[in-house]
C-alpha cells in the first residue's frame, strides 16, 4: 500500500490496465513526450510506446473522432480532453456518435472509450477550463459519467471504465488532483461504476453530492455535529450517470431529509435529477422538500470571485438550517 | 511518374536577415521613418512589459498569463498594418496586439485575473476578448468579415492562431467560409513550432501551414515571423486586398516562444532542446530590427531606455488602476448575465444580497 495522491491514483490505473491489455491506447494533446499538462501520464509513453500512448494534432473533435473509429475496431481507447471546458468542439463524435453507437448497430458495434478530462473550480484556472459540464453529458443516453471524490474511488473507477464496454466520461476534479494523499493498493483492482457510497454515516439528514464537493458537504456535517449536535449522512454519488438511487433512498428513509449539493449552476443539474428520482420513490418518507445548493445560473465566473460562487460550507449549513427547521 | 504530386511550395518572404541587412528591397514595406521607429517602440514596450507580468505572475499579482517573448514581430507588425476600424479576434496569446489595437492596459491586467470589466472594451476598441477556445476566433472572424460585406463598410477581421490550431477542424471551416463568401478577413497563424509540448511536425503532414489555404481557395504566404517588416509587408498586401473586396488571405508567420506555454506549470525543458532555444534566439527580431534601425541612424541606446521606462511606468500605472478597481460581486455576475433578469435569476439573486 502507498500514500497516493488521486492523479497518481489515476496514472497508476492506467499504466496498469495498458499493461494488462494491449487493446488499451491512450491518446490526446501533450500526454506523450510531455507526459500531460497536470503529469497524469507521466512516462507512460517512455513504458509502452508511441504506438500505445501518443500526442494527437490539437484537436478535441478529432481526438474523440478517432477514439470511436478505433473503438469499433476493438481497441480500447483513453481519449484524453485536454481541459473539459473543451468538450463542446468534441460534442457530436462523444454523444452523437460514441454514446449512439451500440444502438444504431444493434450491438454489432459498440465504443469502448474512456474520456478522461481535468474539471472543477477554485483553483483559478482561465476560462471554459473549470466548467462542470456534467450534467449536459449526463443527459446523453448511452454514455456513463464517472466523477471521483479521492484517490482510492478514483484509481478503482478508472479500471472500471477502461474495463466497460461502452462508453464512460471519466472526470477529474482538478482542485483534488494533489490536495491530500491516500492509502492506495498497488495491485489492480475495480471499483464498480454505478454505486454511490455512504462516506460519513448519520441519522437526522442526508447530504448529497460528487466530486470535490464531498469534501464540503463533508466540512459542513463535521461544523454541524460539533456545533448543533446534529447528525448528518454524506453520500458520495460517484457515479452520476446511472445514479445509484437505492443508496440514496435507503438513507432517506433514516434521516427524513435531504439536501442535494453539486457545483455545477442550479438549473437542470445531477442535483434536480437526484431531487427528482427522490421524489418518485421516497417522497412519504420525507419531512421536508429535498434542496438544492447550487451556484447561480450564471456563466462560470473564472477566476476573480469564484470562490465566493461556488458553494461553501456555510451555504451548506444554511440550506440544512431550512430543511431542519421544517 | 506519379500523377500524385505535393502542392507546390509555399512563397516564403523576408526583408532582413538575422543581423538586420536587407536582403530583400523589393519586399521592403512603404513606411515613414517615424513609422520605423513606432514598430521598435511597441516591440521594446511589448518586451519590458512581458518581462514584468511575468514576474508579476509569479508573485500572484496577476492571474493567466501566455508569455509573448520572441513573438514581438509577428505580433506587432501584422496589428501596425490594420486600422482601428478593423475588428481584431485574438486568442489567448494576443493580448500586444488588443492592447496596440486599443485595449486599456488596465483591462488587459484585470482580464488576467479574471475580472469581468477585463473584457467590457471601450465602444471604439474593436476587439473581443481572447479566445480561449481554440479555433473558435476563426469562424467568428469569418462572420465579422461578412458582415462589413453586408454592409459594406471598408472593414476588415482579423485574427490570430497558433500552428496547432491550424488542426482543429474550426481553423478549416472558418477559412473556408471566409473563402466563399470572398469576406475581407484576414487570418494569421503564429507558428511558434510547438502547440504546448506538440512540435508541428507531429501536428500535421503538410508541408506549410500557409499550404493549408490552398483547400479553402484562398492565398496563403509563410512569412519570415522574426523580421517584423516582412510580416508588416505581407499583413499590408492582406488587409489592402481585403479592404478593396478581394476577399481573405493566411498568413503563416515562423515565429518562437522563448518562454513556457502559460505561467501556469509548463516546463519547456520537457520538450524543447536547449540548443532549438538557442537558434531561435539568434533570430531574434528585436535585435534584428535594431540593427536595421541604427544602419539608418533611426534608434539609438537613449531612444531604447525612454522606451524601457515608459513600459515600466505604464505596467505600473495600469496595475495600480486595475487594483483600484471596484471588486466584483456575485449580485453584479447576475445582473450582466441577461438584458432582462428572468424571474428565476431574481430567485437565485437574494442568496447574495447582503
Amino acid at each position: 500500500m502507498a500514500q497516493l495522491t488521486m492523479i497518481q491514483a489515476i496514472s497508476n490505473a492506467m499504466d496498469l490496465e495498458l499493461g494488462r491489455d494491449e487493446k488499451v491506447l491512450l491518446f490526446g494533446e501533450d500526454v506523450g513526450q510531455s507526459g500531460g499538462v497536470f503529469r497524469a501520464t507521466d512516462g507512460l509513453q517512455k513504458k509502452y510506446g508511441v504506438e500505445r500512448v501518443f500526442d494527437t494534432p490539437l484537436a478535441e473533435s478529432g481526438i474523440a473522432g478517432l477514439a470511436t473509429g478505433l473503438s469499433i475496431q476493438g481497441f480500447r481507447p483513453i481519449a484524453e480532453i485536454q481541459f473539459f471546458g473543451f468538450v463542446f468542439e468534441a460534442m457530436d463524435e462523444i454523444a452523437g456518435q460514441a454514446a449512439r453507437m451500440r444502438y444504431r448497430s444493434g450491438g454489432r458495434y459498440s465504443c469502448p472509450i474512456v474520456y478522461r478530462a481535468p474539471f472543477g473550480g477554485g483553483v483559478k484556472t482561465p476560462e471554459l477550463h473549470a466548467d462542470s459540464l456534467e450534467g449536459v453529458l449526463a443527459q446523453m443516453p448511452g454514455i456513463k459519467v464517472v466523477v471521483p471524490s479521492n484517490p482510492y474511488d478514483a484509481k478503482g473507477l478508472l479500471i472500471s471504465a477502461i474495463r466497460d464496454d461502452d462508453p464512460v466520461f471519466f472526470l477529474e476534479h482538478m482542485k483534488l488532483y494533489r490536495s491530500f494523499r491516500q492509502e492506495v493498493p498497488e495491485e489492480a483492482y475495480t471499483v464498480p461504476l454505478g454505486q454511490a457510497k455512504v462516506v460519513r454515516e448519520g441519522k437526522d439528514v442526508t447530504i448529497i453530492s460528487y466530486g470535490a464537493m464531498v469534501h464540503t458537504a463533508e466540512k459542513a456535517a463535521e461544523e454541524w455535529a460539533k456545533t448543533r449536535g446534529i447528525s448528518a449522512e454524506v453520500i458520495d454519488l460517484r457515479t452520476i450517470r446511472p445514479i445509484d438511487i437505492e443508496t440514496i433512498v435507503a438513507s432517506v428513509k433514516k434521516t427524513h431529509r435531504a439536501v442535494v449539493l453539486q457545483e455545477a449552476q442550479r438549473t437542470a443539474g445531477i442535483a434536480a435529477e437526484v431531487v427528482a428520482q427522490i421524489n418518485e420513490q421516497a417522497i412519504f418518507y420525507l419531512e421536508a422538500p429535498v434542496l438544492r445548493i447550487a451556484p447561480p445560473d450564471t456563466i462560470y465566473p473564472f477566476a476573480m470571485i469564484e470562490d465566493e460562487w461556488l458553494p461553501t460550507p456555510k451555504r451548506v449549513m444554511s440550506a440544512l438550517e431550512k430543511v431542519m427547521s421544517l | 511518374m506519379s500523377a500524385i504530386a505535393p502542392t507546390k511550395p509555399t512563397t516564403y518572404l523576408q526583408v532582413l536577415d538575422a543581423e538586420g541587412n536587407v536582403v530583400n528591397p523589393s519586399l521592403m514595406p512603404n513606411l515613414t521613418d517615424e513609422q520605423l521607429r513606432s514598430l521598435m517602440h511597441k516591440m521594446v514596450f511589448t518586451r519590458i512589459w512581458d518581462q514584468r507580468a511575468i514576474k508579476l505572475t509569479r508573485q500572484g499579482r496577476l492571474g493567466f498569463y501566455a508569455p509573448v517573448g520572441g513573438q514581438e514581430a509577428s505580433m506587432i507588425g501584422s496589428e501596425a498594418a490594420t486600422e482601428k476600424e478593423d475588428f481584431l479576434f485574438p486568442s489567448y496569446r494576443d493580448v500586444p496586439q488588443s492592447v496596440w489595437h486599443g485595449w486599456p492596459l488596465y483591462q488587459a491586467f484585470l482580464y488576467s485575473r479574471g475580472h469581468q470589466h477585463g473584457g467590457q472594451f471601450p465602444q471604439d476598441v474593436h476587439v473581443i476578448m481572447p479566445q480561449i477556445i481554440i479555433g473558435a476566433q476563426i469562424v467568428q472572424t469569418a462572420g465579422t468579415a461578412l458582415a462589413f460585406k453586408l454592409r459594406k463598410e471598408k472593414r476588415v477581421a482579423f485574427t490570430y492562431i497558433g500552428d496547432g490550431g491550424t488542426s482543429q477542424g474550426d481553423f478549416y471551416e472558418g477559412i473556408n467560409f471566409a473563402g466563399a463568401y470572398q469576406a475581407p478577413a484576414v487570418f494569421v497563424v503564429q507558428n511558434n513550432q510547438f502547440a504546448i509540448s506538440v512540435p508541428v511536425a507531429l501536428q500535421t503532414a503538410a508541408e506549410t501551414l500557409a499550404n493549408k489555404a490552398v483547400a479553402a481557395g484562398i492565398p496563403g504566404v509563410q512569412v519570415d515571423g522574426m523580421d517584423v517588416l516582412a510580416v508588416y509587408g505581407a499583413m499590408k498586401q492582406a488587409v489592402d486586398r481585403a479592404r478593396a473586396g478581394e476577399g481573405p488571405s493566411l498568413i503563416e508567420t515562423m515565429t518562437f516562444r522563448y518562454g513556457p506555454h502559460t505561467m501556469s506549470g509548463d516546463d519547456p525543458t520537457r520538450y524543447r532542446s536547449k540548443e532549438l532555444e538557442e537558434e531561435w534566439q539568434k533570430k531574434d527580431p528585436l535585435v534584428r530590427f535594431r540593427n536595421f534601425l541604427q544602419s539608418k541612424n533611426l534608434w539609438s541606446k537613449e531612444d531604447e531606455d525612454l522606451v524601457i521606462e515608459e513600459a515600466k511606468a505604464a505596467v505600473n500605472d495600469a496595475l495600480a488602476k486595475a487594483d483600484a478597481y471596484q471588486k466584483m460581486t456575485i449580485p453584479g455576475l447576475i445582473d450582466s448575465m441577461f438584458k432582462t433578469l428572468p424571474a428565476d435569476l431574481i430567485a437565485q439573486r437574494t442568496e447574495f444580497d447582503s
